[in-house]
């Protein structure tokens, strides 16, 4: 078996009581948070084909998973599709709710991410100006 | 900004079909596609399927690849990771569904297990003691350190039920309990992890995919009996275990989860490995401590039992891995939880390893009391090749067949036992038409004789002597007689032997007798091997009206037996014939048959 880089810890010092055992779990809990099967209430679909690569779909997935880490919302789930038929549109990005009802955000940029996750995804209100609803003319 | 795990399965199984490669492989290709970043590839344990190797679990979506190869990592980068489809003629076709994949949970093979002490097999990177942690790992060591006596941890464990998942069933909580009424002093917690059954990787599974469960669960064995120094004993055959035992000690003591006054509470603990070389009975317990005190592997005559003189004659208690895989869960969830699942007098789960004729070779973890037709031809997806189940195999060489007519039992302890098998360690190797029973139970006596230490006679001379007449059977030499003369032997041997090792070893033969007695008489009357495996007793016919002549056989046959002009039909002289079966295989029209 090849030497794979070996996991060093740090060099962090010894934990020294419960607490910190308890943190160091909680932190690591929201890196392995992709890896749950159906536990999920929201997930967060970007149009990855060449369309979608090609009108800078990279940078928003990249945005989203960003977003997702740092407001540590363990529950959301970022995945990516292919193209779906509306390539005037790309950047696409489509958030299923829980209930499986979808919302369609187009031309999403990197800077536009914040705002769908913080209104649509954490407080459950869709920022219709960027849904394709308001931008299909 | 991690967006995507790719799991690669490192047990083995999938290791020895080249999944390291993968792993490089994957970690190049996401760089050159530019996703180094946001995708992560994480080397784990067995996810169990064995058969379908090597396997590739990527997730969010869950997507379950198999028996994938090299070039197919490119395509799975470019198209799976880079553009979100996914690439279909690789995954388990029972995840796959019209547009979308279904989960793992509901395909045959896991809709029936639940895992408990494969938690987290083929779920987190073994060699990283955060990703262990961020599953609640070392929360059960903590518990028991901060809110329970040693009183109450043993309580706990003798209340979930759980027995001794190394063979012999015995109540862990009591084993703890022995030693911990010992006066205190030096004491002494080992992990028997020296697994030699042939066809059982149960706990090589474990120590490969969650190492440090095994740690935890010492060190909570550790508190309970008063134990500051744990030795794990495993094979030098498991290098991978071996290897990720070792990163997991070192990292568990950088971060002091292992050593002086852990977690502030002042309970020391520290853990030793000890390599065996591979002998069999030095998985039993007595031959075990012999061994990691550096003395010859025999075993010691008991009592005094380990737990008031063990290791270095001090209170030791012996737990086999799975064992120990199950008391951090009964820690974490508590005994209610863990008595919840099973029968009346076996409690949990128990993992198994399934193998011989059946469609999904792997490694199984099933509730107690589920039935040996579910494990079969359920989870395991029954015989391959349409042929017909004939018989289980279950413990080893310690254990028996089992034949068809007891395929609804309800696998337990006690109902093993009563069927003439035991659970064993959980080797369960499934038979089929084709498989000769009085060839399976010299098999099985070949193994045990080899691996007698020779300490006490019965097992020593007795083995030997049965094995000279199963030899004497399949050879086609055997005699009414020698049926009874086996049963002396193996109720002898059974009563007499100094060790579990010589105890159990008829039991082969024992179980075979008493459910395929007819097939010990063929050979022995009829000098005819039914399933047609006992060389000696077969001959070759070449069926004059199939034949054309070719002589492609008497070409290939390399004892010159086959005699015959061109066009005409061919004959084999069975006195000359070595029954290589290379006729068999060379012919083209179906002509020779052996019976």
């Amino acid at each position: 078996m090849p030497e794979r880089r070996f996991y060093n810890t740090g060099g962090s010092p010894k934990m020294k009581n419960l607490a910190e055992l308890q943190a160091l779990r909680d932190d690591m809990k929201t890196k392995i948070g992709v890896r749950k099967d159906g536990e999920t209430r929201m997930r967060i679909v970007v149009g990855m084909a060449t369309c979608g690569i090609a009108a800078g779909a990279r940078p928003v997935l990249a945005a989203c998973v960003k977003e997702i880490e740092t407001r540590k919302l363990t529950d959301v789930v970022v995945a990516q599709t292919g193209c779906i038929g509306i390539c005037q549109f790309e950047p696409v990005v489509e958030i299923y709710d829980a209930d499986g009802s979808k919302t369609t955000y187009v031309h999403v940029t990197p800077e536009k991410v914040p705002r769908i996750i913080a209104s649509h995804v954490v407080n459950g209100s869709p920022v219709v100006e960027y849904t394709i609803g308001a931008n299909a003319n | 900004m991690v967006r995507s795990h790719i799991l690669v399965c490192g047990g083995t199984g999938c290791h020895s079909s080249g999944s390291d490669k993968l792993f490089e492989n994957f970690e190049s290709e996401l760089k050159a596609a530019g996703l180094a970043d946001e995708v992560k590839v994480i080397m784990t344990g067995c996810f169990g399927l064995c058969a379908l190797g090597p396997v590739v679990v990527i997730y969010p979506e869950g997507a379950f690849y198999s028996q994938v190869k090299l070039e197919d990592v490119k395509e799975i980068v470019q198209e799976h990771l880079l553009k979100g489809r996914l690439v279909k003629r690789l995954l388990y076709t029972e995840t796959v569904a019209e547009d979308t994949i279904l989960s793992l949970d509901n395909t045959d093979f896991y809709r029936k297990q639940k895992r408990v002490a494969l938690q987290n097999c083929g779920v987190i990177d073994p060699e990283n003691i955060n990703e262990y942690i961020a599953y609640d790992g070392y929360m059960a060591l903590a518990k028991v350190l901060t809110e329970m006596t040693p009183q109450d941890v043993i309580k706990e464990i003798s209340d979930s039920g759980l027995r001794g998942r190394g063979g012999g069933g015995f109540p862990t909580g009591k084993k703890w309990s022995f030693a911990a009424a010992q006066p205190a002093g030096d004491k002494y917690v080992c992990c028997n992890a020296d697994e030699g059954d042939p066809g059982a990787f149960m706990d090589r599974s474990v120590l490969e995919g969650d190492p440090h469960c095994i740690l935890e669960a010492m060190a909570i064995a550790g508190y309970a009996i008063g134990s500051s120094h744990g030795y794990i004993y495993v094979r030098a055959e498991y290098p991978i275990a071996v290897k990720r035992l070792k990163i997991a000690i070192s990292q568990a003591r950088e971060v002091g989860l292992l050593g002086d006054n852990i977690l502030g509470t002042g309970f020391n603990f520290d853990i030793n490995i000890r390599l065996g070389a591979g002998a069999f009975v030095c998985g039993e317990e007595t031959a075990l401590l012999n061994s990691i005190e550096g003395k010859r592997g025999d075993p010691r005559p008991r009592p005094p039992f380990p737990a008031v003189k063990g290791l270095f004659e001090k209170p030791t208690i012996i737990n086999n891995v799975e064992t120990f895989a199950n008391v951090t869960r009964i820690i974490r969830n508590g005994s209610a939880w863990f008595a919840s699942m099973g029968t009346e007098k076996s409690k949990g789960t128990k993992v198994f390893a399934l193998g011989g004729k059946i469609n999904h070779t792997g490694l199984v973890e099933i509730p107690m009391g589920t039935t040996l037709r579910e494990i079969i031809e359920e989870i395991g997806g029954g015989i391959p090749n349409g042929k017909k189940f004939k018989a289980v195999q279950t413990g080893g060489p310690s254990g028996g067949c089992i034949p068809a007519c007891h395929m609804d039992i309800p696998v337990d302890y006690d109902n093993l036992i009563a069927i003439g098998s035991i659970m064993g360690s959980g080797g369960m190797i499934v038979m089929d038409e084709d498989n000769c029973m009085v060839d399976i139970a010299r098999f099985f006596l070949e193994f045990t004789a080899d691996e007698s230490c020779g300490k006490c006679t019965p097992c020593r001379v007795g083995i030997r002597r049965m094995l000279e007449i199963l030899e004497k059977i399949t050879s086609g030499n055997g005699e009414m007689e020698d049926i009874p003369k086996l049963e002396n032997l193996c109720n002898f041997i059974k009563e007499n032997a100094l060790c579990g090792l010589g105890q159990t070893a008829p039991n082969p033969v024992l179980s075979t007798l008493r459910y395929f007695r007819d097939e010990y008489e063929a050979h022995i009357i009829n000098k005819r091997c039914p399933a047609g495996v006992c060389k000696k007793l077969l001959n070759y016919y070449i069926d004059a009206d199939k034949c054309k002549g070719c002589t492609l056989c008497a070409r290939n046959c390399p004892a010159t037996a086959i005699s015959g002009e061109v066009k005409k039909a061919h004959v084999i002289d069975n006195e000359k014939c070595i029954k290589c079966g290379a006729c068999i295989d060379s012919c083209k029209f179906g002509a020779i048959s052996k019976r």
